[in-house]
């Protein structure tokens, strides 16, 4: 079987997690004997042992691919400051699918699968001139991305002409397939969800700073992922509030970066618990694995999370997991604590049960782990096999 | 030897937990109330009483009632627990008029248990003889009658307990017909608990066995559509119980009162079948129904029973993983078990009561993660919406209590007693 698989970018050069799950899926399909033609958009010069990659445009290499998290209001400012011209946005995203058309045409195959939004027109244009079955993962749509707050008319337009067009739809989640349904009209006999699957870490080992703060007796908090309103960070720092009044040993970690560091950051220090917090920057690989061994508990507060990866990485480093009920990941995680994402009360009380009860994170640890053996990408690949093979 | 039918021995087990609410970090030393949940969830006890009393308790009475005026040779037993009798008290005294006009028949026989519901019998021996006289004096009380047979928390059950139950005078004890602790043997009979020689003169206590294949048929399986005997009739269940006839002596056919509408729903037709069931059972002439007590006085001891460990009747494993089997439920265990002494020596009624109330059986089952992902009657029995919540809500709840323990210990021993925080 060969699939035509549209993507907008892969590691290492990625911004989150849309490259990464693009990654581990199609990985997990060439094991399986499919062979998988891996579509940027620009010359990324990114080598794979498993997958042909190929580039919609080759000549064109290091031009500043956006990332795939932009919301409106941060559109919007790009192009008030003019660091972005006002059609980049969308004008990539169609440049794409202007530049496809040699390779659809080059290439053959039984599937075409395309993921999210950036790569819904190239998707749609590959279709029209290869006539094969069309496949949409959707990973986060821009209802998540926004928070519910501002959407962005033309993705959304996108977005719905792309799920509309498709044969069928992968989403990663049953709460993001539910959006589907209800904000985009989709028949939801059309949609299959697939849980996306997790990696062993690399090595366990913990960084030598954190760990000096563990010997002082101090239990550490973490917060991982884009500092940005979809995930949740300003709830976080509510809640870290409320427990260092009430277990003053609590330190707060957060790593990632994004447009709301500097609100956070302000946030911080009016609440007066900014001397409480630690940010790391970006991390990856090791240094992401081992940042997560330090935590005493892991808090992903999203407002909206089609499913929540960082969550499934935490428990494979051991650490207890506490998600907002928000999150595609709530659904397969039941050994975890769960809170509504404004509850930051609740948010505060679990943490603190956590950092205090020392059977807790002991039973959460052991629990989760055992539970998530099973969600791999090979699993994952098995289900979007299924949905393949019923395509052709 | 003249085989004759099976006798029929019905207990039907009634309880209802004081659940806890939702109790935060934040709460602890402004809020002593554990138990008063006044929300739409099912910690309102008195919401879940009124409901399960309406589907269940009131109904199911009712029925009984009938069947022992249509029936004079039906009878039966329950077990109330006491923290079941106290909010019946508090929150119906119409179910308890009800209960009691069962009694009054004369046929229904009242076992003894822990006041508490609590499993105190393996954490402290002076605590569980406290909560068993505090339940005979209130089945008293209620009900002027004094228990002659012992059933513990759970069903659990083992060698020492029998011993125990012995030496205390009680008639028979019952346990979980379990097929480890039978080996061949069928449960249809009545056993001795292996403890030694009885001295002269002096009956020993007799075992009552649980036959789980046929009470189970009701309280698990009546309603599930795939299993091959659904619909369960009560011609089909008399004609198994027709069938032992010649093997076995005794059915103890024992279950939760609230199987009868609450587990199993008057919809699936649980009513029909109990209404329908003596009448089916006493048409076969040698066929009869018996209490615990009148079963150990009718039947012969065919052979000892032999259980060192403790078997329970629940889950497939039969033993006491569902309360203790990981670590949140063994830390809450401890911790609540270790502060008897600092309880006992305040002499504060309060919180002695409170104590008792927090070493209910079902706050540690509520934390139970065995099979928890797997959705099954774990959750369809907890309130929380995790077993780590339940376990939050207990830790931050007996926090609170040692607080107030703290508090009371300093005025009655001049702050001699240290609480270990």
């Amino acid at each position: 079987m060969k699939v035509f698989m549209v993507g907008w970018e892969l590691p290492p050069l990625n911004s989150g997690g849309l490259g990464e799950a693009c990654y581990g899926l199609a990985k997990a399909l060439s094991k399986k004997g499919v062979t998988i033609n891996f579509i940027l958009p620009y010359n990324l010069n990114i080598k794979s042992d498993f997958m042909n990659i190929m580039y919609a445009n080759e000549k064109v290499s290091g031009k500043k691919i956006l990332g795939p998290y932009l919301t409106y209001s941060q559109w919007l400012k790009a192009v008030k400051s003019g660091s972005v011209g006002f059609h980049d946005y969308i004008s990539q995203v169609l440049e794409y699918a202007e530049n496809i058309k040699d390779l659809a045409k080059k290439e053959r195959a039984d599937i075409i699968h395309m993921h999210d939004w950036l790569t819904f027109p190239a998707g749609m244009m590959a279709q029209d001139v290869m006539s094969k079955p069309l496949v949409a993962h959707v990973h986060a749509t821009e209802y998540d991305r926004s928070g519910g707050g501002f959407l962005n008319g033309n993705v959304f337009r996108i977005e719905k002409d792309g799920l509309e067009r498709s044969d069928r739809i992968i989403p990663v989640g049953g709460r993001v397939g539910k959006t589907l349904v209800s904000k985009y009209g989709i028949d939801h006999k059309k949609i299959n969800v697939v849980y996306n699957g997790v990696e062993d870490p690399q090595k366990p080992c913990i960084t030598p700073a954190l760990l000096n703060l563990k010997k002082l007796g101090y239990k550490i908090v973490l917060f991982l992922g884009r500092i940005t309103l979809q995930k949740g960070p300003d709830y976080f720092v509510k809640a870290a509030k409320i427990v260092s009044d009430y277990y003053p040993k609590a330190v707060f970690v957060v790593t990632g970066s994004g447009d709301m560091q500097t609100q956070m950051i302000c946030e911080a220090t009016n609440l007066g618990v900014v001397d409480k917090f630690i940010f790391t920057g970006f991390l990856r690989g090791v240094e992401k694995d081992s940042i997560y061994q330090a935590a005493d508990v892991y808090v992903m507060p999203s407002i909206s999370e089609p499913f929540g990866i960082t969550a499934l990485e935490a428990v494979k480093n051991r650490t207890p997991v506490i998600v907002s009920k928000q999150s595609g990941v709530s659904e397969v995680l039941q050994n975890s604590l769960k809170v509504d994402f404004w509850d930051v009360e609740e948010m505060a009380n679990k943490i603190i049960a956590v950092l205090k009860y020392k059977s807790l994170p002991k039973d959460l640890r052991r629990e989760s782990v055992r539970e998530i053996v099973n969600l791999t990408w090979d699993r994952s690949a098995d289900e979007v096999l299924k949905v393949y093979k019923q395509l052709i | 030897m003249i085989f004759c039918m099976p006798s029929i021995c019905l207990y039907f087990q009634v309880h209802q937990p004081m659940r806890i609410k939702k109790y935060r970090v934040f709460d602890i030393g402004k809020d002593h109330n554990y138990f008063n949940d006044s929300s739409f969830t099912a910690l309102n006890n008195k919401n879940i009483l009124e409901k399960v009393a309406k589907k269940a308790y009131l109904p199911a009475n009712e029925l009984l009632l009938d069947l022992l005026k249509k029936h004079k040779n039906f009878n039966f037993s329950f077990s109330f627990s006491g923290v079941f009798l106290e909010q019946l008290k508090k929150f119906n005294p119409a179910l308890l008029k009800s209960f009691k006009a069962l009694v009054k028949t004369g046929r229904v026989e009242l076992l003894s248990e822990t006041y508490y519901h609590s499993l105190s019998f393996f954490y402290s021996l002076p605590e569980f003889e406290s909560q068993v006289e505090l339940h005979d004096k209130e089945i008293f009380d209620l009900f002027n009658k004094r228990p002659q047979v012992f059933r513990n928390t759970e069903l659990a059950y083992n060698n020492d307990l029998a011993y125990w139950a012995d030496r205390k005078g009680y008639k028979a004890i019952l346990a979980e017909g379990w097929d480890t602790i039978l080996g061949w043997r069928s449960p249809n009979f009545i056993y001795e608990p292996n403890i030694g020689q009885a001295k002269k003169g002096k009956k020993r206590i007799k075992l009552l066995l649980k036959n789980y294949k046929l009470s189970d048929d009701i309280a698990f399986r009546f309603s599930e559509k795939r299993w091959k005997e659904w619909p369960l009739t009560a011609e089909k269940f008399t004609s198994w119980i027709n069938r032992i006839n010649g093997n076995g002596e005794i059915v103890n056919l024992f279950m939760d009162y609230e199987t009868f509408g609450e587990h199993q729903w008057k919809e699936h037709g649980i009513f029909d079948f109990l209404k329908a069931l003596p009448e089916k059972i006493l048409e076969h002439k040698d066929n009869n129904f018996v209490t615990p007590s009148q079963a150990v006085e009718k039947y012969p001891v065919r052979d000892t029973v032999d259980v060192p460990y403790i078997v329970t009747w629940a889950d497939s494993e039969r033993d006491l993983s569902a309360w203790t089997g990981n670590n949140i439920q063994r830390s809450a265990l401890k911790n609540v078990y270790e502060l008897e002494q600092k309880v006992k020596k305040t002499n504060n009624k309060k919180l002695l009561d409170d104590w008792r109330k927090l070493q209910t059986s079902d706050h540690f089952y509520y934390m139970c993660t065995k099979w928890f992902s797997d959705g099954d009657v774990h959750k369809y029995f907890n309130p929380y919406e995790s077993p780590y919540d339940a376990f939050i809500s207990y830790m931050n709840v007996l926090n609170d209590f040692k607080l107030r323990l703290k508090e009371k210990s300093k005025g009655n021993c001049a702050g001699r007693i240290k609480i270990v925080e």
